[in-house]
């Protein structure tokens, strides 16, 4: 593990930084000007009494605004979420799983193209092939994902084959303890995605760990043609990750982890070293998104590349301004990389402080 | 550093995931013990069929013979442990080293695992009551002209096991003889004994095939019961509710053993004192057989204070002291809490034992923690009439003979010592008594061919109707 920025790295990550800076002057300027900016923050500027055009000029002065309360996300009005500079565009809503209550918003116009068309750059084309079709065997309903699937799909020429699959019910299940029906519901997803990949062929997918694990017990992916799989959605930890290379899907079928969430958007894996001995490495889409690894108690302090702390997100996009949000994830800091001249995460699980209060069901 | 792996049909694999075991008093690192993900369990457990198929190639006098084998090779030999060798003053230490349990009891334990292993022919025929054991080979047979048959309910025994009490692993160890194969997930303090009974069977001649050993949390020890087609699950109030109602699920929760003594039994207590306090306090009263209640119809009082004068002498001992009574806990807070629990549902009574020791009931020696015997002389109303907790601890119960057993609720084992016929005859109908002790038997006292919590054999096998004609059919 990295514990120190390599110094060929040096003027990279100098680079980057800039950028950042550059990034979050433009972005403040957008949703703090009159014309532009959406209510929520308008609002809150006027109650601060400080301006941050005047006073935001680096990614560090972000720190004025102090950690974003979540709670200012769940429930309504969402429309005070809508930049003023895109309220005659048609406005999509999505919403977090509500593992944690009241799920939270967000407004999108075209983050999660953007998103994905970014991510789509990553993605091998070998075990990703350009043309080829998708199955989407991941959360429906109101969730940023089953869109954003689609339009990875469909980006990359192919067409994107969805399932019914409603999480909520299946944490109210688990919460009432009645494992037996969240299994039955489980299967009930599975049998819906044999369906489709018996009649059409399916190349890449995108599902979830316990969905992979399910669908796998069924087929041989490798069999059925299968070439590429992106998982994520909940924690992935590194024996499963070695789990899904080396039983799951075997050496024919691309594994591609990520990190993400309706807030900050998709964070991408490094590929996997074997000095990494499975660590599951990602790195956020900065600068629209940047992920940090913070001290659990003193949250304005970074921890040291390669210690534990807790994951906060800054999102800055056209679209949203969250700055400084405290995941409920847990990690290691990650050094920059080549490939991603900025901080990353490391083997990211839930925040051990919270453990004991967070459902997560089958997907 | 050892290194405790998975076994996956008696294949080792070593996880990203590992725990860390430690010595509970020195806090030395004493192993790492691989994890499993529960998709890697659920993924073995789809060859169950594989692996119970393996069995059916063994007569089971084969299997007696294996296992009579595998009980030398557990008490006598260096067996694998990963990559390194375990001997047998090796797994004590290690038993010791994590559970905090005096050797002493580790070597009761131990034998006690031997012991079915070794009569494990004696331990069939108690389960089965089968005149012929070869009718489990053969499926059918006939008891007096009538005929019997049998079928397995399920392909594998899942068995998900406790921290603290090394000796229960001598009741799912007759599983492989029913030729049944086991998927175990041990306790994270204790994983030594089921590895190293595993291993003792390999070396006897059971295909490692049969053998599933998973070190998992919580929700992997969930899949093991929902995956299997019969389990087994020791555990608290709270594991044990959780999966009651499942008939596939045999569950040992707590046992709330008790002692009742009347008419004569109750006027010589006396004569009895040493069997009631050893029926108490074996095992550090760490096992579900352990007495945790005495309900006499006379002399209460003085019963208390005659076990509170015994029990007084009880001090904390090195872990290798041949007369260490009462075991450390491993995590100190467990300890105080536990006591704490107690001193909180006093409500008017008190513990005679600390009364006549004069210290506190949380000792310290040495940088190990205790929990020191306690008696309370309580009504039937009261909180901690009809308790069990981690340590040797009863209350002492005075009732008229008539309120008897009805006053009792679930019991594991029942000594009765009384010559009320009337009684008897009641104790022998009550449906909430596990094992019936008549005379003075202590709780603890188990008899291989007496199964003292369910049945192996009606768990794994269910007889069905059965009709044959003996001849070719053309």
């Amino acid at each position: 593990m990295s514990t120190a920025i390599a110094p060929e790295l040096e003027a990279q990550v100098q680079a980057s930084r800039a950028a950042l800076d550059a990034h979050v002057r433009e972005i403040i300027q957008w949703h703090f000007n009159p014309d532009t900016g959406c209510p929520f923050w308008l609002d809150w500027a006027a109650k601060a009494g400080w301006d941050p055009r005047k006073e935001i000029h680096t990614y560090a002065d972000l720190d004025k605004f102090g950690n974003f309360e979540d709670d200012a996300l769940r429930g309504g009005p969402v429309r005070r979420w809508v930049p003023k500079g895109y309220a005659d565009k048609p406005v999509y809503v999505f919403e977090t799983g509500g593992s944690t209550g009241v799920p939270k918003s967000r407004v999108q116009i075209n983050d999660f193209r953007i998103d994905y068309e970014q991510f789509s750059n990553t993605l091998p084309d070998a075990s990703f092939p350009k043309g080829s079709d998708w199955l989407m065997l991941g959360p429906s309903g109101p969730r940023r994902l089953r869109l954003a699937v689609e339009h990875l799909a469909q980006h990359r020429g192919g067409i994107a084959f969805c399932v019914d699959l409603d999480p909520r019910w299946v944490i109210k299940l688990i919460k009432r303890g009645e494992i037996r029906e969240a299994e039955l519901y489980k299967q009930h997803c599975i049998d819906q995605a044999l369906t489709i990949l018996r009649a059409n062929k399916i190349e890449c997918m995108f599902t979830t760990p316990k969905l992979l694990e399910a669908l796998c017990e069924k087929i041989n992916l490798a069999k059925y043609g299968m070439k590429g799989v992106f998982c994520g959605g909940t924690e992935m930890t590194p024996q499963f990750h070695r789990f899904a290379v080396e039983e799951l899907l075997g050496p024919d079928v691309y594994f591609a982890p990520t990190y993400g969430n309706t807030l900050m958007g998709l964070a991408t894996h490094r590929a996997p070293a074997k000095e990494d001995n499975w660590a599951i490495i990602y790195y956020p889409p900065a600068p629209r998104a940047v992920l940090e690894v913070v001290h659990p108690d003193r949250t304005d302090e970074l921890v040291p590349y390669g210690a534990t702390g807790r994951v906060r997100l800054t999102t800055l996009t056209k679209e949203t301004f969250i700055p400084r949000f405290l995941e409920r994830d847990e990690c290691e800091r990650e050094a920059p990389c080549a490939q991603y001249p900025w901080d990353g995460v490391r083997n990211v699980r839930p925040f051990s402080k919270f453990q004991k209060s967070v459902v997560e069901g089958v997907y | 550093m050892i290194h405790i792996p998975i076994l996956r049909q008696g294949k080792p694999y070593k996880s990203i995931d590992v725990n860390k075991a430690f010595h509970y008093r020195t806090g030395e690192q004493l192993a790492e013990i691989s994890q499993a993900n529960i998709g890697l369990i659920r993924r073995d457990l789809l060859k169950q069929g594989e692996m119970h198929a393996i069995l059916q190639g063994f007569s089971t006098r084969e299997l007696i013979s294996m296992a009579k084998k595998a009980a030398k090779h557990f008490a006598e030999d260096e067996l694998p442990l990963g990559d390194s060798m375990q001997s047998p003053d090796d797994i004590v230490r290690q038993i010791t080293g994590t559970t905090g349990s005096p050797n002493v009891m580790v070597r009761r334990n131990m034998e006690k695992v031997r012991g079915v292993l070794d009569s494990m022919e004696t331990v069939l025929a108690g389960l089965t009551r089968l005149p012929d054991l070869d009718m489990l080979d053969r499926g059918y047979g006939d008891i007096g002209g009538r005929a019997l048959s049998f079928f397995p309910r399920g392909h594998s025994l899942g068995v998900i096991l406790p921290s603290n009490s090394p000796g229960v692993h001598s009741l799912w160890a007759p599983a492989i003889a029913f030729k049944t194969p086991l998927i175990l997930k041990p306790g994270g303090s204790e994983p030594w004994t089921p590895y190293r009974i595993a291993q003792a069977y390999i070396k006897a001649g059971v295909p490692p095939e049969v053998f599933g050993y998973y070190s998992t949390n919580h929700g992997g020890g969930g899949e093991i019961l929902r995956q299997t087609g019969r389990g087994m699950l020791f555990g608290d109030v709270g594991a044990a509710k959780a999966w009651a109602g499942d008939p596939r699920i045999e569950i040992h929760g707590p046992g709330y053993s008790k002692i009742v003594l009347s008419d004569e039994g109750a006027q010589n207590w006396e004569k009895y004192i040493d069997l009631i306090a050893d029926s108490i306090a074996q095992n550090s009263g760490r096992s579900c057989v352990n007495c945790s209640s005495v309900w006499t119809t006379a002399n209460g009082k003085e019963i208390a204070e005659a076990l509170a004068e015994r029990f007084a002498k009880i001090a904390p001992r090195a872990e290798d002291d041949p007369e260490a009574a009462v075991a450390p806990f491993a995590s100190p807070d467990i300890a105080r809490r536990i006591s704490a629990m107690i001193d909180a549902e006093m409500d008017g009574v008190e513990d005679l034992v600390e009364k006549k020791r004069g210290t506190p009931r949380v000792a310290e020696k040495d940088g190990c923690t205790y929990v020191l015997p306690a008696i309370v002389n309580c009504s039937k109303e009261h909180a901690l009439a009809n308790r069990e907790f981690l340590f040797p601890y009863a209350s002492v119960v005075q009732v008229d003979a008539s309120e008897l057993p009805d006053c009792l609720g679930p019991t594991l084992v029942c000594t009765a010592i009384t010559n009320d016929k009337a009684l008897q005859q009641r104790l022998l109908t009550n449906n909430h008594i596990g094992r019936l002790n008549f005379g003075p038997i202590s709780t603890m006292k188990i008899s291989w061919d007496q199964p003292h919590e369910g049945n192996l054999f009606d768990h794994l096998y269910a007889r069905r109707a059965f009709q044959s004609v003996l001849e070719t059919v053309a």
